[in-house]
């Protein structure tokens, strides 16, 4: 579904984006078409990690459940889950995901600390959806 | 000026949730904007409607639509869509016609038939559609998005739970004064704290609703206006339809991150600040010129985000000036004198075209009971989805 949007297992999980060659421009989701800096004559697009650590630039939660294409099963109760948007100082860049299973609005402030974890997004018989999620440093499972 | 367009007659549609086709809003909006500007279909030389992607090819299509529904009269016909910005792109084509002399009169039109709960992408799997990606990735709807810069504003601003519901208190007693509203009904802050939170810190009565409704202009040039009108008419002096500067560091619809500002430094107003910035230099005025301001609160914190953007305040003020309360009626700058998207609810392609009717009435002072005294100068602020930019300057 994202192909190339993260790499890695436990503490070598990872997010993944491109930096153009020529302007060190960088991009997530990866961009692997052309440098969008409207100043640069364009470079080769190179595969980069993210930083593993963020601030958290803002957070909310959805009571409601969402349309599709958000794949959910009807027949079980709504369980809200919560987004975070973090900031990466070295990248300078927002990225927003869910919080880790079991992380509410009540476990997050601005400016707060959070790392990247592996997650899973939804799995079915056949299929694991796997993702990114955001999680206070240090708190486990 | 010979950059003016003339507003020669202006109409809606009640919004509300009227369970008919955006065709018949779009229609009966126009024959009202036809009737106010005292013109015949048949006079108009150019229809321009804002396209809505429900409704199948219909609403793709909206220019000509609209033109068979009214009766095929040979004009000629334009469809624009840039999502919530349809309407502004709308007004601007008609009035980029007008200025180039190919058409004299033209018809804006842009109507809606939302569907019921949140807004949605299209069918199918397209991973290549980031509209499609933060639903399927993140289940980030519209409201989580409002919910984050809500939060933001408490962490940053100091902004609290209060200022946003008493943005709701000052709009709802607004669209209770007016007969095109959906919601008529005033609302007290405690109401909009026992609503249900929809995306923390926001709840139900801080986000706007989907709607069905329509609402059109009919625009002409100074000339035809000086042979036809009786009075000196609404003229709209500026239409901003610029996009962002990269990098777009503010997290925004329907984008799962900024850009990075690590290699180029942003621009030094953001992109609800530069949509504002080109309107009021093109129009040749400023924010201290403006008797009134229509801005898009798609939720109550949205809309102190709008104060500071288009320079009512300075950055971090705009719950202040709530409070003091200049931008309520008989405030030094009212804001949604409408009652706004919060009495309105959202009929994407009509609702940029909706600010410009209030403008109209209000510049005319035709606005009844919620009249802004003496109104010369007015400005509508919206955004649409994927970076169109959109504001509108009226004056009279």
């Amino acid at each position: 579904m994202v192909d190339g949007w993260f790499t890695g297992d436990g503490d070598g999980f990872r997010l993944l984006g491109t930096r153009c060659a020529a302007c060190t421009s960088l991009f997530f989701p990866r961009e692997d078409a052309h440098c969008r800096n409207p100043g640069c004559p364009g470079g080769h697009l190179e595969e980069v990690p993210l930083s593993r650590q963020g601030l958290v630039w803002s957070y909310t939660d959805s009571r409601y459940r969402p349309p599709s294409p958000y794949v959910t099963d009807p027949e079980l109760p709504w369980e809200p889950y919560t987004l975070i948007a973090v900031e990466l100082e070295p990248e300078r860049i927002v990225v927003l995901g869910q919080a880790a299973e079991g992380i509410t609005v009540a476990d997050l402030a601005v400016g707060m600390e959070v790392e990247v974890v592996p997650g899973v997004l939804h799995e079915d018989t056949e299929t694991i959806w796997t993702t990114w999620h955001w999680r206070p440093t240090g708190v486990t499972a | 000026m010979t950059g003016e367009v003339a507003v020669l007659g202006a109409g809606m549609h009640p919004w509300g949730k009227w369970g008919r086709s955006f065709v018949e809003y779009g229609t009966a909006a126009a024959r009202a904007a036809l009737a106010d500007a005292g013109l015949e279909w048949r006079d108009v030389g150019s229809v321009v409607g804002a396209g809505t992607v429900r409704g199948g090819y219909p609403g793709y299509v909206a220019g000509a639509t609209f033109a068979k529904a009214l009766g095929w009269q040979g004009a000629r016909v334009t469809s624009v869509y840039a999502a919530c910005a349809s309407g502004a792109q709308a007004v601007n084509t008609a009035r980029a016609q007008i200025l180039s002399g190919l058409a004299d009169v033209v018809l804006v039109v842009g109507a809606d038939a939302a569907p019921k709960g949140f807004f949605r992408p299209a069918g199918g799997d397209r991973p290549d559609d980031p509209d499609w990606l933060r639903f399927r990735v993140l289940g980030a709807t519209n409201p989580t998005y409002f919910g984050l810069y809500a939060r933001r504003r408490m962490a940053v601003h100091g902004d609290t739970l209060e200022d946003f519901a008493q943005v709701k208190v000052k709009n709802s007693a607004l669209g209770a004064l007016n007969p095109n509203a959906r919601y008529r009904t005033r609302v007290t802050a405690d109401e909009v704290a026992a609503s249900a939170v929809v995306a923390d810190p926001l709840r139900l009565l801080d986000i706007c609703a989907t709607s069905d409704g329509g609402a059109a202009l009919v625009l002409s040039s100074m000339e035809f206006a000086r042979r036809h009108a009786t009075n000196q008419p609404v003229r709209i002096r500026a239409v901003s339809t610029v996009t962002p500067h990269y990098p777009n560091t503010v997290l925004d619809l329907p984008d799962i991150a900024t850009d990075s500002a690590a290699a180029l430094e942003p621009a030094a107003d953001p992109f609800r600040a530069s949509i504002a910035r080109a309107a009021y230099e093109e129009a040749g005025v400023g924010p201290e010129d403006l008797s009134l301001a229509e801005v898009y609160d798609l939720s109550t914190a949205l809309e102190l985000q709008w104060y500071e953007d288009l320079g009512l305040c300075g950055q971090g003020e705009g719950a202040k000036l709530l409070r003091e309360g200049a931008t309520a009626l008989g405030g030094r700058i009212p804001v949604n004198a409408s009652g706004g998207l919060a009495s309105f609810g959202e009929a994407v392609p009509a609702q940029a075209i909706a600010q410009v009717c209030e403008l109209t009435w209000q510049l005319r002072e035709e606005a009844a009971e919620r009249q802004v005294a003496g109104a010369r100068v007015g400005i509508t602020a919206n955004q649409g989805l994927f970076g169109h930019g959109s504001a509108v300057i009226a004056v009279r």
